[in-house]
């Protein structure tokens, strides 16, 4: 068998395959939160308890109504952009004005809400759900086995989140979208609608916590506290990242994702604690993260 | 003359009923409230006076509790010496967390703060002397100074009320200090502080450490009250439920956070028999509401409240009023 640094080959790609998969995680939620912060100037709490929703939505809608995988794909995105279309309207533009500590607050209480409501409806153990039809079994690449699901997991996340890149950098929507983060006043005279795009854009960043959800359903255990520990990592991978840059919050999440893997592979214990560490470090040298510019 | 005679009348009448308390209130709960209300008190230093939000407090009240716990229990320290290292452990951290965290501004603090104190939270998880997941338990309490007993419930509560009005008024002494001066000035208009010549960030990693040091004390004397320390007091909701105690009481004036404690820890204790874990959803209400109706805590609203009825009376109580408002908003 071929090893790598005393270690089989396969165990240490697969770990990496383990890895990149969250890292497909990172970066979704990382590009959401992103979005999110650049027109609001809200630090979304809540992201993880979407995502959560997202995979729990994604179990309901099998066990309830019996609608499969690819419906869940489908309509969960567009069930929690629903949901982000009233948050906004309803809780988030009174804050608007106001220091954006209140932002994150009160997103905090919202993430306390639909934890707390799932918790006591499901417990805390796990919800199975088995992996759909097409994506069972593994590809024989020669050198490993490559589960497919992880391999489309991979494969999905990276598509939305190029597309969602190319929206904002290519197209008008996003030019106008860009505009309105730098000066709204401005934006506003030209006669662009600011408060529909702000609420489009929490919308589309709270679909894609949802779409990440049940891109992560068949892949881990879905559970109410699995968002709550996902969004404290997310958190420091935009510390790591910076804000600012779209394609830098997508390489930053990959990148962490694969090293966290790495570390389960040759140090176990601070697997859990990478990321964290990374991020002292990158205060320490270059305190506004890798791809930000400081404010 | 006759506003301090009511306000000695009402420390006073304060003083007396806390010294009394025990005998109609169960001591064992008046004890956590207490070690709560000092750590919000020492969290709202931070948030209320220099105007940063802390999501990572739980790391400094768990890692004294934790200091305090095996020093008293594995090393047989007294528990006066075990607190005092557990205050000092947390203050260490403090310094070290502070110094990370002052190099980014704004909403970044409550992020990294977050994410630094789940790290602590992982350590602990991992390490050897917390027990892991299981935690220290069966922590004796001991003869403080050799000899005073503390297995006794009324006489240790007196000790965590001395502890307690110790931390509560260095607080305050803080914000009356030129020092504390300069922590409002930074929280009105930081750009402003720094072009009338003052260190920000030393200011800032000061206030950071008096507020781990105080969290820490407030950690340790809970690791003693509760002869026990568990991974909860290092999680993230602890954090959580602090920021929520400021924010409920309010976080314009010392005392607020002292009231936002009492109301969530008698809460808890209400509910949790009841209700289980819907408690989370009922506190994740509570932040909502205060965050959009609310946002100047029970004692901020009462006293604009008080301020607008006695000031339709007399002209020169609401300019007075106006001047107390200033001061605390």
């Amino acid at each position: 068998m071929t090893t790598i640094f005393g270690l089989p080959l396969t165990a240490l790609l697969g770990q990496l395959m383990v890895g990149l998969v969250n890292g497909c995680f990172y970066a979704l939620l990382s590009l959401g939160l992103s979005i999110i912060f650049g027109m609001l100037d809200i630090v979304n709490f809540a992201h993880g308890a979407f995502y959560m929703l997202g995979a729990v939505l994604t179990w309901f809608a099998l066990t309830e109504f019996g609608l499969g995988y690819w419906w869940a794909l489908l309509l969960v995105p567009l069930v929690l952009a629903a949901l982000g279309v009233a948050v906004e309207r309803g809780l988030l533009r009174w804050l608007y004005r106001i220091d954006p500590i209140y932002g994150l607050l009160l997103t905090f209480g919202l993430a306390l809400i639909l934890e707390g409501m799932l918790r006591s409806k499901y417990g805390v153990s796990g919800l199975p759900y088995s992996i759909p039809g097409t994506f069972q079994g593994a590809l024989n690449l020669g050198f490993m086995f490559l589960p497919k699901y992880r391999a489309w997991g991979v494969l999905g996340s990276l598509l939305v989140s190029l597309t969602t890149w190319l929206v904002i950098e290519k197209t008008r929507l996003g030019a106008y979208l860009r505009a309105a983060t730098e000066n709204p006043a401005l934006v506003r005279a030209f006669g662009i609608n600011v408060p529909v795009m702000i609420t489009i854009t929490y919308a589309v960043g709270v679909g894609l916590a949802g779409l990440a959800g049940v891109l992560a359903a068949p892949a881990t255990q879905i559970s109410p506290l699995m968002g709550a520990n996902l969004i404290i990592v997310v958190f420091a991978v935009v510390v790591i990242g910076g804000m600012g840059s779209i394609l830098g919050s997508i390489v930053t999440g990959l990148s962490l994702g694969l090293i966290e893997g790495l570390t389960k592979v040759f140090y176990p214990p601070a697997s859990s604690t990478v990321v964290f560490f990374i991020m002292a470090v990158v205060l320490l040298v270059r305190p506004a993260g890798l791809f930000g510019k400081e404010k | 003359m006759k506003r301090n005679f009511i306000r000695y009348l009402g420390v006073g009448l304060l003083l007396t009923s806390a010294a009394l308390a025990p005998l109609v209130i169960y001591p064992v709960f008046l004890m956590k409230a207490l070690c709560f209300a000092l750590f919000a008190c020492a969290f709202n230093l931070l948030l209320g006076y220099t105007g940063l939000l802390s999501f990572g407090h739980a790391a400094f009240f768990s890692t004294a509790a934790y200091v305090t716990g095996y020093l008293v229990k594995q090393q047989a320290f007294t528990p006066g010496i075990g607190i005092l290292s557990g205050t000092l452990a947390a203050a260490a951290l403090g310094l070290i967390v502070g110094n990370l965290v002052v190099r980014r501004q704004g909403i970044y603090f409550a992020m990294i703060t977050l994410a630094l104190s789940q790290l602590v939270y992982f350590l602990y998880l991992e390490a050897s002397f917390t027990g892991g997941e299981d935690g220290l338990q069966a922590i004796p309490r001991g003869r403080l100074f050799w000899v005073i007993n503390l297995e006794n419930d009324r006489t240790l509560y007196y000790v965590v009320l001395a502890i307690f009005l110790f931390g509560v008024l260095l607080i305050r002494r803080t914000i009356r200090s030129p020092f504390g001066q300069v922590l409002k000035a930074i929280r009105e208009n930081e750009a402003r502080a720094v072009s009338l010549g003052y260190d920000v960030n030393r200011y800032k990693i000061l206030a950071f450490v008096i507020s781990a040091a105080l969290s820490g004390l407030a950690g340790a004397t809970k690791a003693i009250v509760f002869s026990f320390v568990t991974l909860t007091d290092a999680d993230w909701h602890t954090s959580g439920e602090v920021v929520l105690m400021s924010l409920l009481g309010g976080m314009g004036s010392v005392y607020g956070p002292i009231v936002g404690a009492f109301s969530i820890t008698a809460l808890e204790n209400e509910l949790s028999d009841k209700v289980g874990s819907f408690v989370t959803v009922i506190i994740g209400v509570i932040f909502v509401v205060c965050v959009l109706v609310f946002r100047r805590g029970i004692v901020g609203e009462t006293a604009a409240l008080y301020r607008r009825l006695v000031g339709s009376e007399s002209t020169r109580a609401a300019s007075a009023g106006k001047a107390a408002g200033s001061e605390q908003s």
